[in-house]
């Protein structure tokens, strides 16, 4: 059975792979994945903000403190060879593609055209063959319009390619009023393919200590309809590979990411719940069901339910809605 | 000869460079001002930077320099190459040592920056009593006078021990020399191989300690042998001198700097010549070239080896025709005929009368505590020379009206050198100033061909301390070891200070003055004071502002204004074309933050880039039209002796305080802070009185006292000035409570507000203190603080002393220049609170010496009725032996006041005596009724026998003391150790608090025992690999003293207890207190919450060990804390000192991280097992021992 794929210009055995997470943190888990079979590495998202706040806060908390008296020039050793903010990111992609033959695909995340983004290049220069630019943030300025945010991002995409060469994803979050728009643009903009979709901590309320804490919990398998109307729509519309990420945990939600036109599939919640060998039944699990439906290749599976291919297309799209609430006054006693 | 590398560094890194290349064994100890050398030397080696023989020098620290002195002792018996640095009262710990060593004759070489030896005060500056106390040890003593000098002297040093067997103390000026920055020659490893002699090295090691050629050293002596034996040294002594001078002529050869045991410089017929050591002789050197230069036949001898004293060499380069010769020495030894130097010229003189004629010679003393010494004073002491009867034993460089020693000099002589530039910069510690003027010299230095020179003067503050820099650079050398006197540039890098002190002093006629100031240029001459523009117009200054913050800001740089005004400073003094300029300053930021990160580098970048185009010169109007002028310094209803002496050294002219100003013995008054108002803070807390929960949290964490609760009778609001605010207190109807901050003394740290629970339900931001910018506030929040203080205070007697109870009791302790948001202070203040008004403090060297006992101005206060605690700071090292004496004494007179009360008790009412012999004073009632009983005793007494006067004098003895003994955890852990454990296992009645840091906080951040697994430290620099020292285990193995460990940030209520119970606890008592600090690496605002996850993390357990429990049948340990309930990572990532060693060596960092949390989870079991522990009653065994001193109350 043929199961490779072309994904980011990387060829890639089958369509299983770990997303971002902490799970390329230790080398001996990445090297456990490569053992179960993962066709690339994506490594954990580096923040916008570990890059320029951590750096600021440190430096505005230390040098504030150097020069303080007679006695001390600074409070705290400067050795040579410690940097702070990224250096340890970079030396990761490093030390994985020393311990793995498999591609590492690094993971910014960011939505400043800050000096930020020059770490692309040094991502690139520690040897990722890809990168994935997450773009989550929440826009809460009322006076930036919509087309505003998708502007800048477009810049911010244009920028990006600019300073790199390897290929770039997009990872996306739902909240655009038009993504299928917005998708266009990414990909005139120079994307070299789209994630659907990231996931975020949430606010959660802490009642007694009237706080807002973040949270974030690991997926289940019912953030998986929204990902595959969006895969669906957009696979029927673009050229560039789409991947899935979030609410992949059975072999029958592999299936239906790459019925619904994704090119990769992204795993975290269920390999950090199972562990890297949880890859390799997912992967024996395809295989299996392609086999016994007499699939040739999961080229043939890809986005055979998209909107362009599945048989009721109005299915993804608005219809979808109303008809279940007709459904719902025609038969009230179902409830 | 190739050209040498050119350096400019400070003395400091001159002469470790020489050290490290040339050791093989290291041993440090930080001490100011030679702890830069240590951390150099610990940094390279960390780095794996080699010796000239191709090995890692081995740096070590030791617990004490008594401790360096040790492992040198017996690293040179092993036969290793040794070195070590220090200083002041660290030297003479090593002194011990250094006899053994030199009667050993070992080849070794340490250095030294030379400082002032703590006598009636501390001070960290330089002379050479630390050195002057050494010169009787047999050690070869050889001074350098200059950065350059230091470097050099250094390999001599070095290169002479080996081949004399004589050990070497190099030594250089502490801060004038130590902490100079100037450019310099550097001695490469070749030159330095070329100086060291292998055969002298291999002679050297062969005299090792070694069982293959076993011998025998460290044998007793007796009469028959010990005399004859020490003399046998003599014929190497004989040879030092000629050694050292063919080491100097060997360098000479190396480099072209040709030195001499004793250098003479002046008119080759001179009749009156200076003889000094050190940075002094080099001004004599400058000040004689313009005398001579105007005809004047003078000189100075440059003394560089002073052990042996080099007479030979001393009288074949003194001219003969020298008529008369002023010594100076920079110490001073009381009592003696004369200093030092002076004595051995004397000598040198006197022995050598029958051949050469013998001139007058006169003494002098300068420059104690690097107080300046310039041409001026030098052309005074030639004028003395001149004199008839030229006055001896003088001193220079102060006013000394009482007994008339001193030199009047002129105080505005300034020798002009053509071409030199001299610029002085008034910044804050905070604000990079000094960073960027040190990156200005190093750019004007490897840049330009100007010789180039910078010092930096600090205050004693460590918040909002201000900082003046003073810069040079021309046609070299620069000899001017001596602060700027006429600027032509004056940087002032915060508007505040134009308001603080004379800014314009030292600008020269003509000077550009750039300020950086909020204000356009059309708008800034208005809003200086009258004093500022009287000056500017008086000297035709040239101004210049710049809105310095905006472009930091806009460049997101917050107010880190450093890099601005270093590119207008090149901008205005053109030393480098602008745009060259700009570029040195972008490399030079690129290479000190690199480390920082990438976003770091690009905004400073965009901070310079943006400067010069918010530059504007200010068109200065012909006249005056401010209408104000500067503050007064401290406010006219100050105490006179503050208004007389602090506000002198307030404005920065205490040097023109003179002698009879002073307390005779270091005595000084407390309760001074109070009246120096610092004005630190942008932003107070306001209070919002309806929110509040009145649970005074506020209070108990703010490390200034700067916000304070009150309860009082509501009666008293009806003389309340407006906008005073005050609400009903709960749970006492009829008095009122208020929360008022000292609006000029907070710093705006923002402890209150972080600790403040009480949110407004409708919109939980807003909270019952919040931040609000300080200026508008100033005025109405002073008078409403006034009215507060005026309120009174709350009665002891009846309060519940607990977190809240406590925050009612005046606070004794307030304002220090401890830093914003200290960890440390908030302590001592509710120590002060507790039991201030009959506590004596023995202070440990250290942070907690210097903000509460750094001159200018005193935190300890005292009560309405005068009453406070009385302090003293000893030694670093001494301070639990030194509050143990204190207790002692303290029990001896009140011994004695009981004795003789018990004689007069016919006279006084048998009744009353035992009252007063019986009193129950362990709670505030029992204390203010035998107060009460005190002053009752005074009235009844006559003071007509011997008895009743001696009682008078004695009487506030029959209360109780308490004495608290404070200190740091590099004194409780590392140095005073010893001390504390033997005071642990007496019986005494001493408490003892300990400031935690986890690192030696006041001399920059070196490890200590106290330093966790994992962070990093200086002298730790990769991560310190072994855990912290568990102090409290190890007091509670005598079971017979109180220990307890306590973090207010996690549980205030606990800390307040502990203190009570180790207050109460009739034996010694031990509070290990989790101190927060900048030293940790992070926004102190957020201390608290690191307190709370050092306990969460289970890395700093709550506990306290109470013996009583022993006897009780109970466990005598108490959890006050549980187990773990967050892995100790989240405590270690917020925090710069364990992402240091993270980010150095990530792979490194996971392991220290398993075994930290291992030790971690192993402590806390143990302890846990211990709390269950019932020590077994030994009924059996009577208890036969004499019971304590402390039971006889």
């Amino acid at each position: 059975m043929d199961l490779s794929v072309e994904y980011l210009g990387l060829k890639l055995a089958h369509p299983l792979l770990p997303g971002a997470s902490p799970l390329a943190d230790e080398v001996g888990t990445v090297r456990a994945l490569e053992d179960a079979g993962a066709p690339a590495i994506v490594m954990r998202s580096l923040f916008e903000e570990q890059l320029t706040q951590e750096q600021l806060s440190t430096f505005m908390a230390t040098e504030q403190h150097r020069e303080l008296s007679a006695e001390a020039s600074s409070v705290l050793p400067e050795p040579a060879g410690y940097r702070l903010g990224s250096d340890a990111y970079l030396e990761q992609i490093r030390k994985i593609r020393a311990a793995v033959k498999v591609p590492v695909i690094a993971s910014l995340n960011g939505t400043t055209t800050g000096g930020w983004l020059d770490f692309a290049r040094l991502i690139e220069e520690a040897g990722a063959s890809a990168l994935e630019l997450n773009l989550y943030s929440v826009p809460t300025d009322p006076g930036r319009d919509g087309a505003a945010v998708e502007r800048d991002t477009l810049e911010l995409v244009r920028t990006l390619k600019g300073r790199v060469k390897i290929p770039v994803a997009m990872k996306l979050s739902p909240f655009y009023t038009s993504l299928s728009n917005f998708a266009r643009g990414l990909e005139e903009a120079g994307a070299d393919g789209l994630i659907v979709f990231n996931r975020v901590f949430e606010p959660d309320i802490d009642v007694d200590a009237l706080e807002v804490k973040r949270v974030l919990h690991l997926s289940d398998s019912s953030e998986l309809p929204l990902r595959l109307r969006w895969l669906a729509i957009l696979s029927a519309q673009r050229r560039i590979p789409l991947a899935i990420s979030g609410g992949v945990h059975e072999v029958g939600d592999v299936i239906r990411a790459l019925m619904a036109g994704a090119t990769a599939v992204q795993l975290v919640s269920t390999l950090l719940r199972n562990g890297p060998s949880r890859l390799l039944s997912l992967r024996a699990g395809l295989e299996r069901w392609l086999v016994e439906r007499e699939y040739t290749s999961v080229r043939q599976l890809r986005g055979s339910m998209n909107l362009k291919a599945c048989p009721d297309p109005s299915a993804y799209q608005r219809a979808n809605y109303i008809h279940l609430l007709h459904g719902w006054r025609e038969h009230p006693g179902a409830l | 000869m190739n050209t040498p590398r050119l350096l400019t560094v400070d003395g400091n890194e001159a002469v470790a460079s020489v050290a490290h290349r040339l050791s093989e064994t290291i041993a440090i100890y930080p001490i100011t001002p030679s702890s830069a050398m240590a951390e150099l030397a610990d940094e390279w080696s960390a780095h794996g930077q080699q010796n000239i023989w191709g090995v890692v020098p081995r740096v070590v620290q030791l617990q004490s320099e008594a401790g360096v002195a040790g492992a040198v002792h017996g690293a040179l018996q092993a036969g290793a190459l040794t070195t070590t640095f220090t200083a002041s009262q660290g030297l003479l710990l090593m002194i011990p040592n250094l006899y053994k060593i030199a009667g050993e004759l070992t080849a070794f070489c340490m250095h030294v920056a030379a400082r002032t030896l703590a006598t009636h005060a501390l001070s960290i500056f330089g002379d050479h009593s630390d050195v002057m106390a050494c010169r009787q040890i047999g050690l070869g003593l050889l001074a350098s006078g200059s950065v350059q000098e230091a470097h050099d002297l250094a390999a001599v040093a070095h290169a002479a021990t080996l081949r004399a067997r004589v050990p070497f103390l190099h030594f250089f000026d502490g801060f004038r020399t130590s902490h100079e920055v100037a450019k310099i020659a550097e001695l490469s490893d070749e030159q330095l191989r070329a100086m060291v002699n292998e055969e002298a090295i291999a002679a050297h090691r062969a005299r090792a300690l070694d069982p293959e050629h076993p011998v025998l050293r460290g044998t007793a002596q007796n009469p028959d042998a010990f005399f004859q034996a020490r003399e046998a040294c003599n014929p190497f002594y004989a040879a030092v001198p000629g050694l050292v001078q063919e080491e100097m002529d060997r360098l000479a050869g190396l480099t072209g700097r040709q030195y001499h045991l004793v250098d003479y410089h002046g008119h080759p017929q001179a009749e009156r010549v200076v003889v000094a050591m050190g940075s002094g002789a080099e001004v004599a050197h400058e000040t004689v070239d313009w005398l001579v230069a105007k005809g004047e036949r003078v000189g100075v001898l440059k003394v560089r080896l002073y052990r042996p004293f080099p007479a030979e060499a001393f009288l074949a380069v003194l001219p003969t025709s020298v008529r008369a010769v002023a010594v100076l020495d920079r110490t001073k030894e009381p009592g003696a005929p004369g200093e030092p130097l002076y004595l051995d010229v004397l000598t040198t003189l006197a022995e050598a009368r029958s051949s050469r004629p013998m001139p007058t010679v006169v003494g002098g003393r300068y420059g104690l505590s690097s107080k300046e010494f310039d041409p001026g004073m030098v052309r005074a002491i030639f004028e003395n020379l001149g004199r008839p009867e030229p006055k001896n034993h003088f001193t220079v460089g102060i006013v000394d009206d009482v007994t008339r020693t001193s030199l009047e000099w002129k105080r505005d002589f300034e020798i002009s050198v053509p071409g030199r530039t001299q610029a002085v910069f008034y910044g804050l510690g905070s604000d990079g100033t000094v960073g960027a003027n040190k990156a200005s010299i190093k750019i004007i230095g490897e840049e330009t061909d100007h010789a180039a020179q910078g010092y930096f003067v600090y205050d004693s503050k460590k918040s909002g301390a201000m900082t003046i820099s003073h810069l040079r650079f021309g046609p070299g050398p620069i000899r001017s070891s001596y602060l700027v006197k006429q600027a032509g540039f004056v940087g002032v890098h915060q508007f505040q200070l134009i308001d603080r002190l004379d800014v314009l002093d030292l600008a020269a006629p003509g000077a550009v003055v750039l300020i950086n100031a909020p204000y356009p240029p059309d708008q800034l001459w208005d809003r200086l004071p009258r004093e500022f523009q009287e000056t500017v117009l008086e000297k035709k200054l040239q101004l210049h502002v710049i809105d310095a913050v905006k472009v930091a800001q806009t460049a997101g740089m917050g107010g880190r204004i450093n890099a601005v005004m270093q590119a207008c400073f090149f901008a205005l003094s053109g030393v480098l074309p602008r745009d060259e300029a700009i570029d040195q300053i972008k490399k030079s930021i690129e290479k000190t933050y690199k480390k920082k990160g990438a976003e770091v580098v690009r905004r400073n970048h965009a901070a310079v880039d943006a400067s010069l185009a918010a530059l504007f010169p200010v068109k200065v109007p012909g006249r005056m039209t401010s209408t104000r002028g500067r503050p007064p310094v401290v406010a006219p209803e100050a105490p006179d002796f503050v208004r007389r002496v602090t506000a002198v050294m307030l404005e920065n002219k205490g040097d023109l305080l003179p002698v009879s100003a002073f307390p005779v013995d270091g005595t000084w008054p407390t309760a001074t802070a109070k009246w120096e108002k610092r004005n630190l803070a942008l932003e107070i807390p306001v209070w919002d009185g309806p929110i509040c929960i009145q649970c005074n949290k506020c209070a108990l964490v703010c490390p200034h006292a700067a916000i304070r609760t009150k309860v009082y009778g509501e009666g008293a609001v009806a003389t309340a000035p407006s906008g005073f605010k005050h609400m009903p207190f709960k749970g006492q109807a009829g008095s009122a409570y208020t929360v008022q901050v000292a609006p000029e003394d907070c710093t705006g740290c923002g402890l209150c507000i972080e600790v403040c629970p009480a949110k407004d339900k409708a919109n939980p931001r807003h909270k019952a203190l919040e931040l609000s910018p300080q200026p508008p506030l100033r005025e109405q929040e002073t008078r409403s603080f006034e009215f507060f203080l005026d309120l009174p205070e709350v009665d002891r007697t009846t309060l519940r002393l607990d977190v809240k109870g406590s925050q009612f009791l005046q606070p004794l302790f307030e304002f220090s220049g401890a830093c914003s948001g200290c960890g440390e202070t908030p302590y001592i203040k509710l120590l002060t609170q507790l039991f201030g008004d009959r506590m004596i403090i023995a202070n440990a060297t250290g942070c907690s010496s210097i903000y509460g006992g750094n001159l200018p101005s005193t935190p300890y206060t005292v009560n309405r009725e005068g009453r406070g605690p009385a302090w003293a700071n000893s030694l670093f090292e001494d301070n639990a032996e030194f509050g143990f004496g204190i207790r002692l004494g303290a029990d001896a007179l009140r011994q004695l006041a009981e004795a003789t009360l018990k004689k007069q008790a016919p006279a006084l009412g048998d009744a009353f005596v035992s009252a007063l012999l019986e009193a129950d004073q362990s709670t505030e009632a029992g204390l203010a009724a035998q107060r009460a009983r005190v002053a009752e005793l005074k009235k009844r007494l006559k003071a007509d026998g011997v008895d009743g006067r001696r009682l008078l004098g004695l009487a506030d003895h029959l209360v109780k003391k308490t004495v608290w003994i404070v200190g740091g955890d590099g004194w409780a852990y590392d140095i005073g150790y010893g001390g504390l454990d033997h005071v642990l296992s007496t019986d005494i009645d001493v408490n003892i608090l300990v400031l935690d840091t986890e690192v030696y906080s006041n001399t920059g951040g070196q490890q200590s025992k106290a330093t966790p697994l994992g962070a990093a430290a200086k002298f730790a620099a990769a991560g310190k690999a072994t855990g912290k020292k568990d102090l409290g285990l190890l007091a509670m193995g005598y079971r017979t003293a109180y220990v307890a460990q306590v973090a207010f940030g996690a549980k205030d209520a606990q800390v307040v207890r502990a203190m009570l119970e180790a207050e109460s606890y009739r034996g010694p008592s031990l509070v290990i207190a989790y101190s927060h600090c900048i030293a940790h690496g992070y926004d102190l605002v957020h201390g608290l919450e690191q307190q709370k996850r050092a306990v969460d993390s289970a890395t700093w357990p709550l506990y306290r060990f109470d013996p009583r429990r022993i006897a009780a049948g109970q466990p005598p340990l108490v959890l006050d804390s549980g187990p773990a309930k967050i892995p100790l990572r989240e405590y270690m990532r917020e925090e710069a000192r364990f992402r240091i060693t993270e980010t150095l060596d990530p792979e490194r960092y996971k392991q220290l991280l398993v075994w930290a949390q291992q030790n971690v989870t192993q402590r806390y079991g143990v302890y846990e097992q211990l709390a269950k522990v019932v020590v077994p009653q030994a009924t059996a065994i009577p208890d036969v021992r004499p019971p304590p001193a402390a039971a006889l109350e």
